[in-house]
């Protein structure tokens, strides 16, 4: 057994080796979206902790969120949210077991591209109109 | 439709499967998913609508019993999602003997942050 397991055997081509296609991209970008939304997971709980400690703790974390990083912070986790959130919804609609040609996968696949775009930017757009910059 | 029918009888017989309740850990991470949905789209309207509201503003929001609900069973999804996530990960790129203290941290970490989360929600509901 030993001889097989020394042996040098072919390895498969390492990842970077290959073209990035839509499929692999929405793929590995749905886990570090996940990732990512794992951390402002924390920072909703730190929200949550400020405003049970008072108006200075939440103050000061409202300064953070209204400072340029804060903003950049808060504009990545937007985008995050919505991509995680339609790649997920993707992949519920595979795990029952439709979607499957390879038609449907690049449709759905540029359908969550587009969709979490167009959802951050509209996030914004209404965002912008209920704080008074809008018609 | 619970985890078990996705099983073969076979295989279920034979105790078969990814260290036989790996189909668990995956319909848990599913239907905690299918329960972020709406909450998520709750939660995102809800703070669109009250950004520059102020202190007092959020505080009477989180007070409100349908808020206090949402909020919870948002951390409690939103946790337990986020373990089974991490964990699948960290099973994929960890292969080197600090796989499972990493495992066991990433598991205590997500219950201690839902659990900070919970008391607090239910601080300011009860205050």
């Amino acid at each position: 057994m030993s001889s097989q397991s020394d042996r040098q055997r072919p390895l498969s081509p390492n990842i970077q080796i290959y073209r990035p296609q839509l499929t692999s991209v929405l793929s590995i970008g749905n886990r570090i979206s996940g990732i990512a939304l794992g951390a402002y997971a924390v920072g909703l709980v730190i929200l949550l902790v400020a405003v049970a400690s008072g108006p200075d703790a939440y103050a000061a974390v409202y300064k953070f969120i209204g400072s340029w990083v804060g903003r950049i912070v808060l504009f990545g986790g937007t985008f995050c949210l919505f991509f995680h959130f339609c790649g997920g919804i993707r992949h519920l609609v595979w795990d029952a077991g439709y979607g499957f040609s390879l038609r449907a996968i690049y449709l759905s696949g540029w359908t969550v591209v587009a969709a979490s775009i167009g959802l951050t930017a509209l996030t914004y757009v209404v965002g912008a109109i209920l704080a008074g910059y809008g018609p | 439709m619970s985890s078990a029918r996705m099983r073969s009888p076979l295989g279920r017989a034979l105790g078969l499967g990814s260290a036989r309740d790996g189909v668990d850990a995956w319909w848990r991470e599913r239907v905690s998913a299918v329960a972020l949905v709406p909450l998520t789209a709750w939660l995102t309207v809800s703070i669109l609508m009250r950004a520059d509201k102020g202190y007092a503003a959020v505080v009477a929001w989180l007070k409100l019993p349908i808020t206090t609900t949402l909020m919870t069973l948002l951390l409690i999804a939103l946790f337990y999602h986020t373990a089974l996530g991490l964990q699948v990960v960290i099973e994929d790129y960890v292969h080197s003997r600090i796989k499972i203290p990493v495992l066991v941290g990433m598991h205590l970490g997500c219950v201690a942050l839902g659990v900070a989360g919970l008391v607090a929600v239910l601080k300011i509901a009860l205050a």
